[in-house]
């Protein structure tokens, strides 16, 4: 069909990984460093390690698994935000259903 | 614990009269079908073109076969229940005692939801789907095969049950604690459990195959938003397809763990919470009947655009319409239980969101209404159905609505008015629907029409039967009357009870139409032959095709530049064009492979079900082997000669060109 299949973004390349794993390898180091010296209080600590955690995921999706909205790769990216969007409506609504019905129980 | 576990004589049910005749007529039914195979010598032509056949058209047609099949044995457990309830009135206890009659509503449940609207579904999806969009095949040939075989071991199990044991006697939905070991104790469950497991998987591998199809084998200049519409509401089926099955799989698997393995996810004891059962069945089960309704939407989009000759008014507010339902129809599955008891604002949340549902819905029928405005409707027998859904659907998504209310539901739930609510939409919209494609494609995939006369019969018998049948189930809920009652003893009921059978009967003479219809039609099909291919004057690429198809499709993929690409097509006069020379095609084989694993892994799901062991373990072996030895077979594919093409392309524009 089209002969893209070279180009960087469908199947990254060396540099792209390792820039993923550059980000990443900082990306923990932070939080890491944090708990270790308890430079900080508790309440920051956490606060950063979540946000770290967060930018993380997204360095993974664009360098690992190479989500992005280009023509090619735009299925892919709808893919798997549908999916996410999903699991968590049908995890969060489970949730909140059986801890409401539990709590009518008491 | 013997070789055979807990199979014995005993599970035979010989004492029991009707069983022992139903059995008798299908033995005597078995023996003539195989007697006239024999004597028209058809066993191989059944082997080699259809058992073995990865052509998306044949296997569309196995699964119609299975459908209609399957409705008949749903249809069966559907009157005897009406006929125990109108006997069983005023202290007579009817005919079906309880044990018995608990099975018949269960398997009447199961059955027509999993099989008889699913594979109806999937194989009006399986003939058009491909066809619309240009492209040779499905993107899995043989991954399509094998999973029409799932889809039928799975119905197979469920009719063994008949006669060996017995089946659940716990509603389709089988809740736990009724559906545990300790209420349960008998294999009815277990074999709700495999034959659902088993056509599951089926399913599943189905919808991540039209999937890849749909989105990888589109013909050149076919834009997503440039596909028919039965393929776009096809494809969000598929969608929720593969993102809800996985939850029915999953909680089946914890109540296989529960039965099996003495777990305790939904037990009473042990930490288990049944409530979690109905939760996630629910998060499967609603998707579900979106699964069932949507592709019925795109084939009324379809009929009501090609029989008004004009094009669909609003596809674009049509696809996001059913992208909204989609989506919306992952976030109210609560409202199946709203009387659970959870918190008032949880059940409001849900309420709300079903009511937002009917605004795409009602989006919709305001399309089709449009579409038709101004146009000139040919009344054929697609569009009386057509035209009879719209009327039956609008008043079941009303008493939707109403249910929807979780206050009213509180006064409703499990309430005949419920009954009469899914009946309504479910035959109403799905099944119209699959009867009104099943009209509409007929002459594309067999070659020649049906009877009008009695497809018009059988719609009307359907229809007023339909009203008959189920009316008088709104008037009985409102009366208190409760679903899965075996015998009443309340003399105001009773009246509602013999008109709903009177109504059954109805539909019964319907159905007796459509197979004196196919009978007919077979009988007088030199008669009646679709020599164009092209019957209705239609609107896209599955009409440019012979009928039935050539089994390559397109000798020349088509370049697509309009939604109603065959129309388009004919407006610039490259409709049936003489091409000078063809190219080889590239095809793939038929296999056994298909039939053979389902084969294996219905056995073990029959093993599983009477706990014999050794034979499961054998079962799920020998299909492993089956499988990896077909992953390593390298002769799959032929290719088709060009001047094979060019002679079966040159008796199709003969045809054509005669009229």
């Amino acid at each position: 069909m089209s002969g893209h299949s070279s180009e960087a973004n469908t199947h990254g390349s060396v540099k792209s990984y390792l820039t993923g794993f550059v980000l990443s390898v900082i990306l923990t180091a932070i939080p890491f460093w944090m708990v270790m010296t308890e430079t900080f209080d508790k309440g920051p600590t956490y606060i950063t390690i979540i946000l770290l955690a967060i930018v993380q995921i997204f360095v993974h999706l664009k360098y690992f698994l190479h989500l992005n909205f280009s023509d090619q790769g735009k299925l892919d990216t709808y893919s798997f935000i549908f999916a996410a969007v999903i699991i968590v409506m049908v995890v969060a609504l489970s949730v909140w259903i059986i801890y409401a019905s539990n709590a009518m129980m008491m | 614990m013997s070789i055979l576990g807990k199979l014995s004589l005993d599970a035979i049910p010989y004492h029991e009269p009707i069983l022992v005749g139903t059995f008798s007529a299908v033995v005597v039914g078995a023996l003539a079908l195989a007697y006239l195979l024999i004597k028209y010598n058809l066993l191989g032509v059944l082997w080699r073109d259809w058992i073995t056949s990865i052509d998306h058209k044949r296997l569309g047609v196995m699964y119609i076969v299975l459908a209609l099949v399957m409705l008949l044995r749903g249809f069966s457990d559907a009157i005897m229940m009406r006929l125990q309830l109108a006997l069983a009135t005023n202290g007579d206890p009817g005919y079906l005692p309880p044990h018995h009659y608990d099975q018949v509503f269960t398997a009447h449940g199961v059955i027509m939801i999993i099989f008889m609207a699913m594979p109806f579904m999937i194989g009006l999806m399986n003939i058009v789907v491909p066809l619309q969009i240009g492209a040779r095949d499905v993107a899995f040939p043989f991954l399509n095969n094998l999973s029409f075989w799932l889809t039928a071991g799975g119905a197979i199990l469920i009719n063994i049950s008949l006669f060996v044991g017995e089946f659940a006697k716990t509603g389709w939905v089988a809740y736990p604690p009724l559906a545990g070991l300790q209420f349960s104790p008998d294999v009815g469950v277990d074999y709700y459990i495999w034959a659902l497991q088993i056509s599951g998987i089926g399913t599943t591998l189905t919808a991540v195959n039209f999937l890849a199809t749909v989105f990888k084998m589109r013909a050149p200049g076919m834009k997503l938003m440039d596909m028919p519409i039965f393929t776009w509401t096809c494809t969000w089926a598929n969608i929720l397809i593969a993102a809800s099955f996985p939850i029915l799989t999953a909680v089946l698997a914890m109540l296989t763990l529960d039965r099996y393995l003495d777990f305790h996810f939904f037990t009473n004891d042990g930490g288990g919470n049944s409530m979690m059962y109905i939760n996630l069945f629910w998060a499967w089960g609603h998707p579900e009947v979106y699964i069932l309704v949507l592709p019925a939407f795109g084939i009324f989009s379809e009929i009501v655009s090609t029989f008004t000759g004009k094009r669909l008014f609003g596809y674009k507010s049509m696809v996001w319409a059913t992208a909204s339902i989609s989506i919306l129809g992952f976030i109210v599955w609560l409202h199946h239980f709203f009387t659970m008891g959870s918190s008032a604002n949880v059940n409001a949340f849900f309420g709300v969101m079903t009511m937002v549902i009917a605004v795409p819905t009602g989006v919709k029928l305001f399309n089709w209404l449009f579409t038709m405005y101004r146009g000139r409707l040919r009344v054929t027998v697609p569009v009386l159905w057509t035209l009879g859904f719209m009327v039956t659907f609008t008043i079941g998504g009303m008493t939707g609505v109403l249910l929807a209310v979780p206050g009213a539901d509180y006064v409703l739930h499990n309430s005949l008015f419920l009954i009469a609510h899914f009946h309504n939409t479910i035959i109403g919209g799905a099944v119209f629907g699959y009867l009104a494609g099943f009209a509409f494609w007929f002459p594309k995939a067999m070659g020649f029409h049906l009877n009008v006369k009695l497809g018009k019969a059988a719609f009307w018998c359907w229809l007023v039967g339909f009203f008959m049948a189920f009316m008088p189930l709104y008037v009985l809920g409102f009366l208190g009357m409760t679903r899965r009652l075996n015998h009443t003893n309340n003399p105001d009921w009773n009246i509602w009870l013999y008109i709903a059978l009177v109504g059954a009967f109805i539909i019964m003479a319907g159905i007796i139409c459509q197979l004196l219809q196919l009978y007919v039609g077979f009988r007088d099909r030199k008669d009646n032959l679709d020599t164009t291919g092209d019957p209705w004057n239609g609107h896209t690429l599955e009409w440019s095709t012979s009928s039935p198809p050539q089994y390559y499709n397109f000798a020349k993929i088509p370049t697509v530049s309009d939604i109603d690409a065959f129309t388009d097509m004919k407006e610039k006069g490259e409709a049936y064009v003489r091409h000078e020379s063809y190219e080889a095609i590239h095809m793939p084989k038929n296999t056994a492979a298909g039939i053979l694993i389902s084969g294996c892994i219905t056995v073990m799901g029959f093993a599983l079900i009477w706990h014999i062991w050794w034979l499961a373990a054998l079962g799920l072996f020998s299909a492993f082997v089956s499988l990896v030895v077909r992953a390593y077979t390298k002769d799959v594919d032929y290719y088709v000669q060009p001047d094979e093409v060019a002679r079966i392309e040159k008796a199709h524009l003969d045809s054509v060109a005669k009229g």
